[in-house]
């Protein structure tokens, strides 16, 4: 297995030589869905943000896990159970290596970013959070961090507060710190926003909590395809993302936690696998990570998300990032040279995500006339209604880019956005 | 391919652009609010009742070309008609922009409201086409609760 020591964890380009390393054409060649044609155009896939397209090599590692491995897990008698056991706990190893824990014990299979944010809440939170403490997120979270913390506020009377931002859609790290009090039991933010696109100061949010004693989870839905993750260095206490979004298939997610904060949670849910002995009078759990994934895992989905973790190690996420960041300051420049236009989230730092809104012709109708170019793009709300409220618009349109997208798709966006425009003329 | 001026005929950008009857009813005796949580389209109709006669009909919010449009034209349509013809209006009109076929086999008689029939070839805004028509419904049975095109 290779492995992915030694790549830096700033989201910073490295510089534009690096990224003209970087073979798109060839890249795309890796994705079958995008040869495909919609409404008569060529796909000009910019929904990344929802959900990536995926490599060949990820839907090749799934057929090859059932034609070949299926077996349940853990329960290693037989030659298959044995191979899919070693599978799904490579699979386990691929991603300790890629966020650079520092165990494979701190990776937990869960189904997506947001079921393990749920499990935080409802293990971790429900020990240390009580009546009139306080949890911290920020007003830029997606409903995934925010619900969660509203069910565990609710049930033990607990205080849900909000660090806002500014008009660019950048954490004010200030007001933040301000929040901190010795009420606050736990801090909840993501790494980079799906509404905005704004990467937040990770490392700095941690320090300040820190300082005081109080755990970070880091919502790493949006950040794990676009840059390169170190949880060590970061040094936050639980991270989580979703295999989804970085090229893996659907139903597999990821909580990276510390170890002796994993070891003192009680279990999320019970079942099978969960436990090392079980009678009527008294049940003994398993060990890290196995206590927290009751049941028959996504064996094929670990499998998927291990090949998803190899094929962004090959191109190297650094390259990634830089390609990604070129792509991001083209199209900023593109969308906001068009009349008319007005961009949501100008954070300095930012990833991957462009929100924008025209004069006069509502998102939902720019996504209806986009599709029929071929081009998708989200409309709507974004599971960020409060983002939306503090920008006072009901909706954007967003474009979100993945390591397939050119310039020439972005040219083709700004076309279309034109063709808006004249519809509505 | 769908034609997207199906979809956006000039009638509908015309009463998106100026929607009719936009504004707050007062007083009515009947309203109540329609909400997608899929793309945020609100709106609130308002309705002054004269037993089974609406007397007026108007309504406020945000949204969609198309939802907007929807809302303008049914105010429209439905004032000084019973709540019986705007039922069967909403039955009709709800067939149409689902691409059913009428009952009867005859093209349904919508008048002018016939410029949403594009809606059934774009699935995704059959919800846009039909808010303002929930929402009428939920004021008529006197709801208190905003209806959602997700229930």
């Amino acid at each position: 297995m290779s492995t992915v020591a030694g790549l830096p964890q700033t989201p910073r380009p490295a510089g534009l030589h690096k990224a003209s390393a970087f073979d798109v054409q060839k890249v795309r060649a890796d994705f079958p869905i995008l040869r495909r044609e919609v409404h008569g155009h060529p796909l000009v896939y910019l929904d990344n943000a929802a959900t990536s397209q995926k490599p060949k090599a990820v839907i090749d590692a799934i057929v090859r896990y059932y034609e070949e491995d299926n077996a349940n897990i853990h329960r290693g008698v037989h030659y298959l159970s044995e191979r899919a056991t070693r599978d799904f706990e490579d699979a386990r190893k691929a991603v300790q290596l890629f966020l650079h824990a520092a165990h494979t014990s701190e990776i937990v299979f869960v189904r997506s970013a947001t079921e393990a944010i749920n499990l935080v809440a409802q293990t971790y939170g429900r020990v240390h959070v009580g009546a009139d403490d306080e949890v911290l997120i920020t007003a830029m979270e997606h409903h995934s961090n925010i619900v969660p913390w509203q069910l565990l506020c609710d049930q033990k009377r607990a205080k849900l507060r909000v660090a806002p931002i500014n008009e660019r859609g950048e954490l004010i790290l200030e007001e933040f710190e301000r929040l901190l009090s010795p009420r606050t039991k736990i801090v909840a933010v993501s790494h980079v926003s799906n509404a905005l696109g704004t990467v937040n100061p990770i490392a700095a949010i941690v320090k300040m909590a820190h300082a005081r004693n109080i755990p970070v989870l880091i919502d790493g839905a949006q950040a794990v395809p676009r840059l390169a993750v170190n949880v060590q260095e970061l040094d936050c206490d639980f991270y989580v993302f979703s295999g989804h979004k970085a090229y893996g298939p659907t139903g597999i997610g990821v909580l990276y936690g510390k170890s002796a904060l994993l070891e003192a949670m009680p279990p999320y849910q019970g079942g099978g696998d969960m436990i090392s002995s079980v009678t009527f009078a008294k049940t003994i759990y398993n060990k890290v990570p196995h206590k927290f994934e009751a049941g028959t895992p996504d064996m094929a989905g670990a499998v998927g998300l291990h090949a998803a973790i190899d094929y962004l190690h090959g191109l190297g996420m650094e390259n990634i990032a830089a390609y990604e960041h070129e792509l991001l300051t083209y199209a900023t420049e593109a969308i906001s040279a068009l009349p008319g236009v007005r961009i949501i989230g100008t954070a300095k730092e930012k990833a991957g995500v462009l929100s924008f809104v025209v004069e006069g012709i509502h998102p939902h109708d720019i996504g209806t006339i986009l599709d029929q170019e071929g081009i998708a793009i989200r409309a709507g709300h974004h599971c960020a209604q409060p983002v939306m409220e503090f920008f006072n618009v009901d909706a954007t349109a967003r474009a979100s880019f993945g390591l397939y997208n050119t310039k020439e798709e972005i040219d083709a966006l700004a076309r279309g956005i034109e063709k808006v425009q004249e519809v509505f003329a | 391919m769908a034609d997207l001026r199906d979809l956006y005929q000039e009638l509908i950008l015309e009463h998106s652009r100026a929607p009719r009857n936009y504004r707050e009813l007062k007083p009515a005796d009947h309203s109540a609010e329609g909400y997608n949580p899929l793309c945020g389209d609100r709106f609130t109709v308002y309705l002054h009742m004269d037993g089974d006669l609406i007397r007026d009909i108007t309504f406020q919010g945000s949204g969609c070309a198309i939802s907007k449009a929807s809302a303008s034209m049914m105010t429209q349509m439905l004032k000084g008609k019973t709540r019986s013809d705007a039922e069967e209006l909403f039955s009709r009109f709800h067939k149409v922009v689902t691409g059913q076929p009428p009952a009867n086999g005859n093209k349904p008689d919508l008048g002018k409201l016939a410029v949403f029939s594009g809606v059934s070839e774009f699935p995704t805004r059959v919800k846009c086409a039909t808010l303002a028509w929930h929402t009428l419904q939920a004021a008529l049975e006197g709801k208190q609760d905003a209806v959602s095109t997700e229930e």
